[in-house]
């Protein structure tokens, strides 16, 4: 069982745990991803280490609440333990002095690129940010984001906050700008992911993005999560899940994240009634 | 009275009622059923039975006690060999080891080893079984096994015999290796049998640690130099699932029988929406293989609700590797066998789903490197099969998450750990490994095997290190 030490609401729907998990917070490094699992019947659950603190012994979780899975676990009290907690699993960023770095957050996807723009920035790098998000209210960890980066750059959809648009024009600009950009990161919506990678493509500029197929075990043992990557197909769980952009096919990875959506809604379904029946949370799942 | 030249029968779910649950197939023998089959063991001299035993178990002792109505010596006479009865009785391919070399085969059907060895356990189990906790000594030397299928239990079990304290580290969350997440419920009962020989195992003093992925969480380096171990058994199993390298194989609908069976069998899917991990099962499920994986992927496929399932083999009949029991099963329940034939390309829809398996006939020629007759396609015969779901169960190869983390340790060109065949022993000092990692996928008393030679020499390699 791993508790959970801290449980915070970034934005609505959006929360953060801090659980304890000393072994995996001895080896997280940023880039990776860990499985959890809320009780016996529930999903194993991909989400990536948002943060982790060797000392403490504890890493960070950020998730949004999008079906009955993360629902369920956002059902959580601080205190409260969740059964199983697996990790740190993927291959790390791989972090180095390289110039100029570009770290690209789209909505939930700023958690995962925090603590590798973190890293950049303790390599030596000049570390740009760009987070974007729907508007202001849904931003999160800007502070965060602020106290390690050399410059960060919002944009919203709505304009309610920075630059009215996509991470994609403020992305263009630094590029017009003719700064010298060693490698861009990208982690969000497939959609805003595809579209860094055609920002780039162009200008051959290095680009990277960490991919969220569905998965299972997280191992290499199911072949779940396989996406095509060039001529190959590559399991994102072992391989990735950080890949060259100019070589994903997003169109595949998007057809595939939508294979279970009828399962999906009769589960929310499923789950919101008998939590009408029993008056509270769905009571299904043994917490 | 002469002996009936064939086996009693094996009382089993009615296959029209079965193909639609998940409750376990073959029922076992009663205990007048189990005596009255014993009665045909002729209790031979030098019985031929046991060289096709991979564990020399002693049949004709434990089946002279099953005779006498003696069970509890017969369970003993198993187990000390064979510390999971319930499980091989149950999945040892017989016709190939045990039961292919028993005498009276030569004439009629075999003594029924399988079915007597499973009755005998679980007769036990029944009647609640005893188990004593092994009391360890203060310094008693730590051993550390990845994986916690048949052969790391099987060595965690002799090693914590021989006095040794075991920690299994163990990936998923929960134990057994593929007994839990490949073979599925109507074929080997998860709680009933493989749950309560793991809780045995605890029971003796093995230490579980699930959620543990050996080469992320720790490394083995880090286990024998950091965290005290003196010797490490490597049981990782054949958990890579090969595809076939075919056009559409990333379509929705398609999946390797480690994720169709994982999601039934690990996930629970097949109890969706009470236990949440989804399955797609469509109407017409094409499943390519012909080993017993192929065969519990199409008969989950049938108990999930498919209408039409076939089996898509490149072989014939004869070549099929499956269990014969099984391949008998599942034509019982209706599973369409296409046999000779090869799949060339998935096809899809617009919107990224299967539609249908596009396949090839084939014919068998000269031998192969296998002995067995090389298929080879029939130019022009190409045909489409309407499926909208295909499952691939053509095999797996070693998952190389420990190999690529343990400097020193050899594999060979298919990634598979270098081991003796008699010791286990890598050619890393301390560590052994046994099972599918080391021999590719086999069997489950094969891996059982391995994970007890190991545990012999590791506790010899353990003496010799404290001397
Ligand atoms: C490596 C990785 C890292 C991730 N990191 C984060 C993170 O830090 N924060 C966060 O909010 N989300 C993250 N995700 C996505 C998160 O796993 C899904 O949102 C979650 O599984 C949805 O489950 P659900 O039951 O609540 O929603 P559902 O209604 O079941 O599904 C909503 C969508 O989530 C995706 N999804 C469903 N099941 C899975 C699954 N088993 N594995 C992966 N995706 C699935 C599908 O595309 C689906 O359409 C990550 C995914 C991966 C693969
Ligand atoms: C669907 C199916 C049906 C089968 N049917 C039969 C049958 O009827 N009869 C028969 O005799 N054989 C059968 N087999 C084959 C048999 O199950 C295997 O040969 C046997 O289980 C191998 O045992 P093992 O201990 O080597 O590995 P496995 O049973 O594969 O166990 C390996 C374990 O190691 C864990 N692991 C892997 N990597 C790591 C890591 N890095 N860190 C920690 N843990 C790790 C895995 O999660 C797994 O639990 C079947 C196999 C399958 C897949
Ligand atoms: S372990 Fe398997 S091969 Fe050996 S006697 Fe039992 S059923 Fe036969
Ligand atoms: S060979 Fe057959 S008849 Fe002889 S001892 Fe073995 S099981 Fe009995
Ligand atoms: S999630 Fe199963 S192989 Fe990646």
């Amino acid at each position: 069982m791993y508790k959970i030490l801290t449980k915070k609401e970034l934005s609505q729907g959006v929360l953060l745990f801090e659980l304890e998990a000393p072994r995996i917070a001895k080896k997280a490094e940023p880039g990776q991803f860990v499985i959890v699992r809320t009780d016996e019947e529930g999903e194993r659950v991909p989400l990536t280490i948002a943060d982790f603190d060797r000392a403490k012994g504890t890493i960070t979780i950020i998730f949004q609440e999008v079906g009955a899975s993360t629902k369920q676990l956002g059902s959580f009290c601080e205190g409260d333990s969740i059964l199983d907690l697996v990790g740190p699993l993927g291959k790390k960023t791989h972090i180095e002095k390289m110039g100029n770095v570009i770290c690209i957050g789209g909505g939930i996807g700023v958690a995962p690129i925090y603590p590798i723009a973190r890293g950049m920035k303790q390599a030596g790098n000049h570390v740009i940010s760009i987070m974007g998000a729907r508007n202001k209210d849904i931003l999160i960890l800007e502070e965060e984001m602020n106290a390690v980066n050399d410059e960060v750059y919002i944009t919203t959809d709505d304009g309610s906050k920075g630059h009215k648009g996509f991470v994609t024009d403020q992305l263009k600009m630094l590029i017009d700008s003719g700064m010298e950009i060693s490698t861009v990161i990208a982690i969000g919506p497939v959609v805003m992911m595809r579209s860094v990678a055609e920002t780039t493509r162009p200008y051959g500029i290095k680009t990277l993005v960490s991919l969220n197929p569905i998965m299972v075990d997280g191992t290499g043992m199911c072949g779940g999560c396989r996406v095509q990557v060039g001529d190959e197909s590559k399991f994102a769980c072992v391989d990735g899940p950080e890949f060259d952009a100019h070589q994903v096919d997003f169109a595949g990875l998007m057809s595939r994240q939508r294979m279970y959506k009828t399962q999906e809604a009769a589960h929310e379904c499923h789950c919101a009634n008998q939590a009408k029946k029993q008056g509270g949370d769905c009571q299904c799942h043994s917490h | 009275m002469s002996l009936s030249l064939t086996k009693h029968a094996m009382p089993e779910q009615e296959p029209k009622v079965r193909a639609r649950n998940f409750d376990e197939v073959t029922l076992g023998y009663s205990k007048e059923t189990a005596m009255a089959e014993a009665e045909r063991c002729l209790n031979c001299k030098k019985p031929l039975c046991r060289q096709g035993c991979p564990v020399e178990i002693d049949i004709p002792a434990f089946i002279s006690h099953v005779k006498e109505g003696k069970f509890e010596e017969a369970l003993t006479e198993i187990k000390s060999v064979n510390s999971l009865p319930a499980v091989c009785g149950r999945v040892c391919p017989q016709e190939e080891q045990c039961e292919k070399h028993c005498i009276l085969a030569k004439r009629g059907e075999s003594v029924a080893i399988g079915r007597l060895e499973r009755f005998v356990a679980d007769y036990s189990m029944g009647q609640g079984e005893t188990i004593q906790p092994i009391e360890y000594a203060p310094d008693a030397q730590k051993v550390a096994i990845i994986g916690s299928g048949p052969a790391g239990l099987a060595a965690a079990g002799d090693l914590a015999k021989f006095g040794y304290q075991v920690t299994i580290f163990e990936a998923l969350h929960t134990a057994g290796g593929v007994l839990s997440y490949g073979i599925p419920e109507f074929r080997l009962p998860k709680d009933k049998i493989v749950k309560t020989e793991i809780d045995n195992l605890c029971k003796i003093g093995v230490k579980i640690e699930v959620n543990s992925v050996v080469g992320k969480l720790v490394t083995i380096d880090e286990l024998m130099e950091e965290e005290g171990f003196d010797s490490v058994f490597i049981a990782t199993g054949a958990g890579l699932p090969h595809f076939m390298r075919i056009p559409g194989e990333n379509l929705n609908g398609v999946y390797a029988a480690n994720e169709f069976l994982t999601r039934c069998n690990l996930m629970k899917a097949y109890k969706f929406p009470n236990h949440a991990t989804p399955l797609h099962v469509g109407k017409n499920v094409a499943v390519v293989g012909g080993g017993n994986v192929a065969m519990d992927a199409a008969r989950t496929a049938l108990r999930l609700g498919a209408e039409h399932v076939y089996i898509v083999y490149r072989r014939s009949e004869a070549e099929l590797p499956a269990r014969l029991e099984e391949v008998h099963h599942a034509k019982d329940e209706g599973i369409d066998f296409k046999l000779l034939n090869n799949p060339v390309a998935v096809v899809g829809d617009e919107q990224g789903w299967v539609k249908g398996l596009k396949c090839i006939q084939m014919e068998l020629g000269e031998p192969d490197a296998s002995g067995r007759r090389r298929p080879v396609a029939i130019e022009g015969s190409e045909f489409e099969l309407a499926v909208d779901t295909v499952v691939i169960a053509i095999g797996q190869g070693p998952n190389p998450l420990v190999q690529s983390t343990t400097p020193g340790l050899e594999t060979n060109k298919h990634g598979n750990i270098i081991a003796d065949e008699e010791t286990g022993a890598t050619s890393k000092p301390g560590v052994f490994a046994g099972g599918d990692i080391v021999t590719g996928a086999a069997t489950v008393i094969l891996a059982m095997g391995a994970g007890k030679k190991a545990a012999v020499a590791i506790d010899q390699y353990l003496k010799e290190k404290r001397a």
